[in-house]
């Protein structure tokens, strides 16, 4: 019997805007206004300033570690404006600051979480999404279980959550994939594919040409699309979260980006990459191209771009004031969320801040009193 | 690689201390591999695979695809097969995803093949709090792994302990998990002899002798408990053990110590409650009975979830806490 062809595949690229500015006018046809994008582009300068302040507070010893998300805000920023803001649900990693600023997270939150306190991670009432994700690859299960109540209960919402190139190695990318499939719950994958996992390049992470290959074995619609291209990116994500709000099932987006700074602020890249690769990026930065864009539409000139940067400083200086401003948390705060109540054992361990019996019971060591020793 | 000025004059670090060890152990046995994220060109995030891939090459150590279950998956497959892997899980959280090949096949191997198929590999991890680092990242979960039949579990704390420890790790027939304080990596630097040596797990070591009550503790708390010891009355003489190895736990010579002391405090990061104190204390009641003035006491983390930095030092037992449940003991 003559061999047959059973399975036949091809993964588009999607650029709608070049590094230049330029548009394809053909491809930009129902995406985005001149006016959203120079919103949008506004605030992707205003992030830009919050990534580049929060550097400067780890670097002068104000914040703990922080990853920077600079050059890849196009990513974030034009899927989470193509989805329904307190309506359509955001699960992130740790590089998509802006989609989570764009559906209501306060900035100082970011910060809080990365000065090392949770209350950064107490999502506020309304704003659809979860807090950071510190282990690589294991959200995107919960984002597939989110979007799967949503389609129980039937309600048109649509779950999108985001990683790393590096976060499709681990099988629980890959059993959220299948699992998003078998149950075609609406779930949009998006991986930022900067290039590289801490030091490790895409070509030593995957042998895959694309990342975006992967859900083809899901039998995902799947996408590769310029990430640093805010049009292109919102056009494919507005038709994944469409047909997933209209009961089409998950699909998977590739955004090929590049991370401009080191991994975090506890890396060092010059050990592992060259600065050529990273310079020759530089000039592909979403930022360049919407400004460019933006001045040949005579929308955005010099004293513009003053105005914005004098805005956007007070802006940040102001986010970054509140997050200083909050106290530490109390010692409490470690117990106080570990169950809906308290137990015995814990109540005492908070109560004497003690774990020794001694401690925690005085009457013990014949301290009469029996009250806690810690003050 | 020679050792640099600095080591010569004022010793090594953990650091380097492990990292001399690996080098060490990679010229002497070609079976030996190292695996994990980031640990070729990079040196590892803590640095403490620095310059292996250069002398060994990246067939010999290996920058893996970012999975920790494939990282340890596979490492048990090289074991079987012949090849002694050192896989490196990057943070004490991430052993997550590793969990279940490295419990329920690593660990088990031999039981269920009757000897026939053995796993001699040494599992790397940094270990514990006081970094400052973020979520994940400060764990200290060696009781799980000493509660699981088959694997060996070591934490030292000093660069003279790890680097005999991981040699014999290495050498070991059987799965070691070998935890590295990560708080202690750089804190201090000593003599660290160059030749290679072993130092043989199972055994603790007695930091300092003393006659009134026995401090037990490991991993990064060891100096906690030093400066506990420092904040007490001149004439309190305290003895205190570094367990080193958790699991086989060296009983001997916690129960002379005891036995001479009566009284005894034990001391870890991880959650008071099922942590590693807890099966220490009841082999003291087992063995001590009789000779104990006053109850065992723990000082351990409360049993939470470790808290992100800004209360991480409330979370982990400091000298304070330490001092005055080992005054507490003694008034008993
Ligand atoms: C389960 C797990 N393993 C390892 C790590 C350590 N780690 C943090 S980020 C990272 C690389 C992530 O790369 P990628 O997914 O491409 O995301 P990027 O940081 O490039 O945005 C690693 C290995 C982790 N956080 N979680
Ligand atoms: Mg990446």
């Amino acid at each position: 019997m003559p061999k047959k062809s059973v399975y036949k595949a091809e993964i588009e690229y999607l650029q709608v805007m070049d590094e230049q500015g330029v548009i394809d006018a053909a491809q930009s046809r129902n995406t985005l206004s001149d006016e959203e994008i120079l919103e949008l582009f506004k605030f992707m300068q205003q992030c830009r300033q919050l990534d580049e302040i929060a550097f400067k507070l780890q670097r002068s010893g104000r914040m703990g570690t922080y990853p920077q998300n600079k050059g890849q805000e196009a990513a974030a920023i034009g899927t989470a404006y193509a989805a329904k803001k307190g309506q359509d649900f955001l699960v992130p990693c740790y590089r998509e600051n802006a989609a989570l600023f764009m559906h209501g997270l306060p900035m100082h939150y970011v910060l809080l979480h990365w000065m090392g306190d949770e209350r950064g991670n107490q999502i506020p009432e309304g704003v659809q999404q979860l807090p950071l994700c510190i282990p690589i690859g294991t959200q995107m299960l919960h984002a597939t279980g989110i979007a799967w109540a949503f389609k129980m209960r039937k309600e048109p919402k649509v779950a999108l959550t985001y990683f790393g190139d590096g976060a499709t190695s681990e099988g629980d990318f890959h059993e959220a994939m299948n699992f998003a499939s078998v149950f075609q719950v609406p779930c949009v994958f998006i991986c930022q594919n900067n290039q590289w996992a801490i030091s490790v390049p895409r070509e030593t992470q995957m042998r895959s040409k694309t990342v975006a290959q992967k859900a083809l074995a899901y039998e995902m619609p799947t996408y590769q699309v310029d990430g640093n291209d805010l049009l292109g990116v919102y056009k494919i994500a507005k038709e994944c979260i469409d047909r997933a709000r209209g009961g089409g099932g998950p699909s998977f987006i590739e955004a090929v980006t590049y991370r401009l700074a080191d991994h975090t602020t506890a890396d060092d890249a010059r050990r592992y990459r060259d600065q050529k690769e990273v310079d020759a990026w530089l000039g592909r930065d979403p930022l360049i191209r919407l400004r460019k864009y933006l001045e040949t539409k005579d929308l955005w000139d010099e004293t513009k771009q003053k105005a914005a940067e004098e805005r956007n400083k007070a802006i940040v200086a102001e986010v970054v004031k509140t997050a200083e401003g909050i106290e530490k948390p109390s010692f409490d705060d470690i117990f106080d969320f570990t169950f809906a109540a308290l137990n015995p054992e814990l109540e005492k361990q908070k109560r004497t801040a003690r774990t020794s019996s001694l401690g925690q019971d005085p009457t013990q060591v014949g301290l009469a009193s029996g009250e806690p020793v810690h003050q | 690689m020679p050792r640099t000025d600095v080591m010569k004059q004022k010793g090594l670090t953990l650091v380097d201390a492990i990292n001399e060890a690996l080098e060490q152990e990679m010229h002497r046995d070609s079976r030996v591999v190292l695996l994990g994220e980031d640990v070729g060109a990079n040196g590892g995030v803590f640095r403490v695979t620095e310059g292996l891939q250069k002398i060994f090459g990246k067939d010999r150590v290996i920058d893996t695809p970012l999975a920790e279950s494939g990282i340890m998956g596979t490492a048990i497959g090289l074991a079987m097969a012949g090849m002694r892997p050192i896989p490196e899980i990057q943070f004490d959280g991430f052993l997550g995803p590793a969990y279940d090949q490295l419990t329920n096949h690593a660990a088990r191997y031999r039981t269920r093949t009757r000897g026939a198929i053995t796993i001699p590999l040494t599992v790397r991890v940094p270990v514990g709090g006081g970094i400052h680092a973020p979520e994940l990242h400060s764990d200290s979960p060696e009781a799980i792994y000493a509660h699981t039949p088959g694997l060996k579990v070591v934490m030292p704390c000093t660069p003279v302990d790890a680097k005999g420890l991981l040699t014999s790790a290495i050498r070991d027939p059987d799965p070691v998990v070998f935890f590295e304080p990560k708080r202690v990596y750089r804190s201090f630097r000593e003599e660290v002899p160059e030749e290679e040596y072993t130092i043989p797990i199972g055994h603790a070591k007695v930091v300092s002798e003393g006659t009134d009550l026995t401090v037990i503790t490991w991993g990064a708390s060891v100096f906690e408990c030093l400066a506990a010891i420092d904040k007490l009355p001149e004439d309190v003489s305290v003895e205190l053990i570094d367990l080193r190895t958790i699991y086989p736990i060296d009983l001997d010579t916690i129960v002379q110590s005891v036995q001479k002391t009566g009284r005894c405090v034990i001391v870890h990061e991880a959650p008071k409650t099922s942590g590693f104190g807890a099966e220490i204390s009841s082999l003291i009641q087992e063995h001590c009975f009789l000779n104990l003035k006053a109850p065992v006491q723990r000082v351990a983390g409360f049993d939470t979830v470790m808290p992100y930095y800004k209360l991480e030092l409330d979370y982990l037992p400091d000298s304070k806490r330490i001092a005055e449940s080992v005054t507490q003991t003694l008034a008993y």
